[in-house]
């Protein structure tokens, strides 16, 4: 294309100009949004919980918000871009899947808020929010090293990230913590997103840890953990759920859930957002910030003895003080 | 002692996995020996998959859950047959679109019917359930452990459509190779001309052998959601259909080898789950990534360098016109 004939300039003058014509997002009414990870918003786990704070802002104050359950990796970006241009305020990105889509459309719409959840991108109008999962992770492996009978507990992830090692990395500190001679056994799903939805595989791997002498299998794995902890109920034995507090989906047989309150972030972003008091930058939530937590209700009370309940809470508290350090996954 | 008990629930695992596998593979069988290619086992497998756990969840039945995966499964081989036998259209291609349209289809009509996200209720009742069937004395067999164990875990203690899987491979092989059906059945697959000016109609044959297909295919779909797991999530069939028909394709169209085959993926499947993490001897702990491509890079192997030469029917995927 050496020179464009003449009689193209006005159209491609016009092409570039029409754009600008258009309104512009209008940022006077709060439009709040969220895009959910692989999994889905029904995960009953870490997408379920995120679910459940948008939900809860809708009824505290009456705003809507927009989402989004992404299906195939090349909608993270134009979705996200979809929201932007039409108003988004604030956007809030569950999964660490979504760093580069958040990164590259936070960049092209700098008055616009994002969240990422579980992820960390550094741009004035991105927060990032992380979970100390770890201290979580600690107290359940103590719990499952307590509960354990055969002095074998098990450990399924989904994806193998840094994220999820950190869960392993917790849950084996916590157990050695108990019984310095505890045996641990440890699986990850797969190396792709579909890791995440695999209950079939989930189950066929806790059964093979069962079969090697496990009692108590605690599942990082999203919807593939919902297999982990069918698994579970039927050989009569025990599970640890993930995320959201899963202690209802069989009990008797869930010994706790390490709840990470994906809840709590979603709605604090996007209250912040609309009261003003939005932040960029990372935000680290722990035990002490009520980020993460063990999980104890009606449907787990009698699987907990009271000895098994102080002992974990006073080691909640130790880790709270910074008297008792929990060892957190460095990336290699 | 430990090593022998590993390698017995390793073998368990097997069959667990390889059910499935097994069922489509042998729908796959009589379909394509018939010369229609079944490209279509992932997505019947998933269809029934999403229809047996549904209807399992609303009446609580598993035997009303398993006749509606093998309605629903049925009904799709039946849009397939009609596109690719009676309007002699492109087969692989309406498989192709069957699959696609069923992938997108069930979750959405979980989410319209169970507002759970694309998923079933979870199968909580045992009623829901094919649930696993322990034999007499299979427990107290445990104790003894050379031929106790193989008792208790390889023919005790599983669900009741993997027994049926099992009966179904010397079923298929007489039906084929020993019943007036089956001779008809291959030669409609190899030289449909002469079946009909035998006076046989052709796509008779092949509709009755994709309905066939069909079936298994239900049951092999009501075995995910029901057996293998409890209850339907989005694409809960991972490739199992594809994976079948390489198994079948492996097995060289026959029953006996094609079960060795799905024996095979299956056992490389459950290899990987528990090597994961192992320290091996010599070889150290082998990593994560390595231990999950390990099936696909056996198979790749395996049908490269050992499978000798596989001759398809002749007739495959080439619909018949009745020359006029």
């Amino acid at each position: 294309m050496k020179q464009l004939p003449a009689v193209f300039l006005p159209w491609l003058a016009a092409l570039v100009a029409l754009p600008a014509l258009l309104p512009a997002a209008r940022a006077k009414d709060f439009s709040p949004a969220i895009v959910y990870d692989f999994g889905g918003k029904f995960d009953r786990s870490f997408n379920q919980s995120a679910s459940v704070g948008a939900e809860r802002f809708k009824q505290d104050t009456g705003i809507a918000f927009r989402e989004f359950e992404i299906t195939n990796a090349a909608q993270r970006e134009q979705v996200m871009t979809q929201l932007a241009r039409r108003g988004a305020t604030v956007i809030v990105a569950v999964g660490f899947t979504q760093a580069s889509a958040v990164e590259d459309v936070a960049r092209r719409f700098p008055d616009v808020a994002f969240t990422i959840i579980d992820g960390s991108v550094d741009l004035p109008n991105v927060q990032s929010v992380n979970f100390r999962e770890q201290e979580s992770s600690f107290l359940c492996g103590m719990l499952a090293a307590l509960a354990s009978k055969t002095g074998k507990v098990g450990f399924v992830g989904g994806m193998d990230i840094p994220l999820i090692r950190k869960f392993a990395l917790g849950y084996r500190a916590g157990a050695r913590y108990v019984r310095p001679d505890i045996e641990i056994f440890e699986n990850m799903t797969g190396t792709t997103p579909a890791a995440w939805g695999d209950p079939t595989k989930g189950a066929e791997l806790a059964r093979s840890q069962f079969g090697r002498g496990a009692d108590v299998i605690f599942h990082a794995a999203g919807a593939t953990g919902l297999g982990v902890m069918q698994a579970a109920a039927d050989e009569g034995k025990f599970s640890i759920g993930c995320d959201s507090n899963q202690n209802y989906l069989h009990s008797g047989s869930v010994l706790t859930s390490a709840v990470k309150r994906v809840d709590v972030a979603v709605y604090k972003a996007f209250l912040d957002a609309k009261n003003g008091a939005w932040h960029a930058g990372p935000r680290f939530l722990g035990l002490a910030e009520d980020g993460v937590d063990w999980a104890l209700d009606e449907y787990n009370r009698k699987l907990v003895t009271p000895g098994m309940e102080q002992r974990v809470n006073q080691a909640r508290a130790d880790i709270i003080s910074g008297k008792l350090p929990v060892p957190e996954y460095k990336t290699p | 002692m430990e090593t022998y008990t590993l390698i017995v629930l390793l073998l368990a695992a097997t069959i667990r996995v390889a059910t499935p596998l097994l069922l489509a593979a042998l729908g796959g069988m009589f379909s394509e020996r018939a010369g229609v290619i079944d490209l279509g086992l992932e997505g019947k497998m998933l269809g029934a998959a999403f229809a047996s756990a549904a209807v399992a969840a609303v009446t609580g039945s598993a035997w009303a859950g398993l006749g509606a995966g093998i309605l629903v499964s049925v009904a799709l081989a039946l849009l397939i047959g009609f596109a690719g036998i009676t309007h002699r259209g492109n087969q692989v291609v309406a498989a192709m679109a069957v699959n696609i349209m069923v992938a997108g289809l069930g979750p959405s009509l979980a989410l319209a019917w169970f507002g759970l996200g694309g998923q079933t209720p979870q199968l909580n009742a045992p009623s829901q359930r094919f649930l696993e069937i322990t034999w007499p004395w299979a427990e107290q067999a445990r104790a003894t452990p050379a031929p106790g164990l193989l008792y208790a875990e390889l023919l005790s203690g599983h669900s009741l459509l993997v027994y049926f899987a099992a009966a179904l491979v010397p079923a298929a092989a007489w039906v084929l190779h020993g019943t007036r059906f089956g001779l008809r059945l291959r030669a409609v697959g190899e030289n449909p001309a002469a079946v009909d000016t035998a006076g046989l109609s052709v796509n008779g044959l092949r509709y009755q052998a994709v309905l066939i297909s069909g079936v298994l295919c239900g049951v092999a779909g009501t075995y995910l959601s029901t057996a293998a797991s409890a209850g339907f999530v989005r694409d809960m069939t991972a490739g199992k259909g594809y994976l079948a028909l390489a198994a079948l394709i492996f097995g060289k169209w026959r029953p006996y080898p094609t079960l060795g085959a799905c024996l095979l993926f299956a056992f490389t499947d459950a290899l990987a789950a528990r090597l994961q993490g192992v320290a091996l001897p010599v070889v150290g702990v082998i990593p994560v990534q390595f231990i999950l491509a390990l099936p696909y890079v056996l198979t790749v192997l395996l049908l490269a360098g050992f499978v000798g030469k596989a001759v398809a029917p002749k007739a495959i995927g080439v619909p018949y016109a009745k020359e006029d």
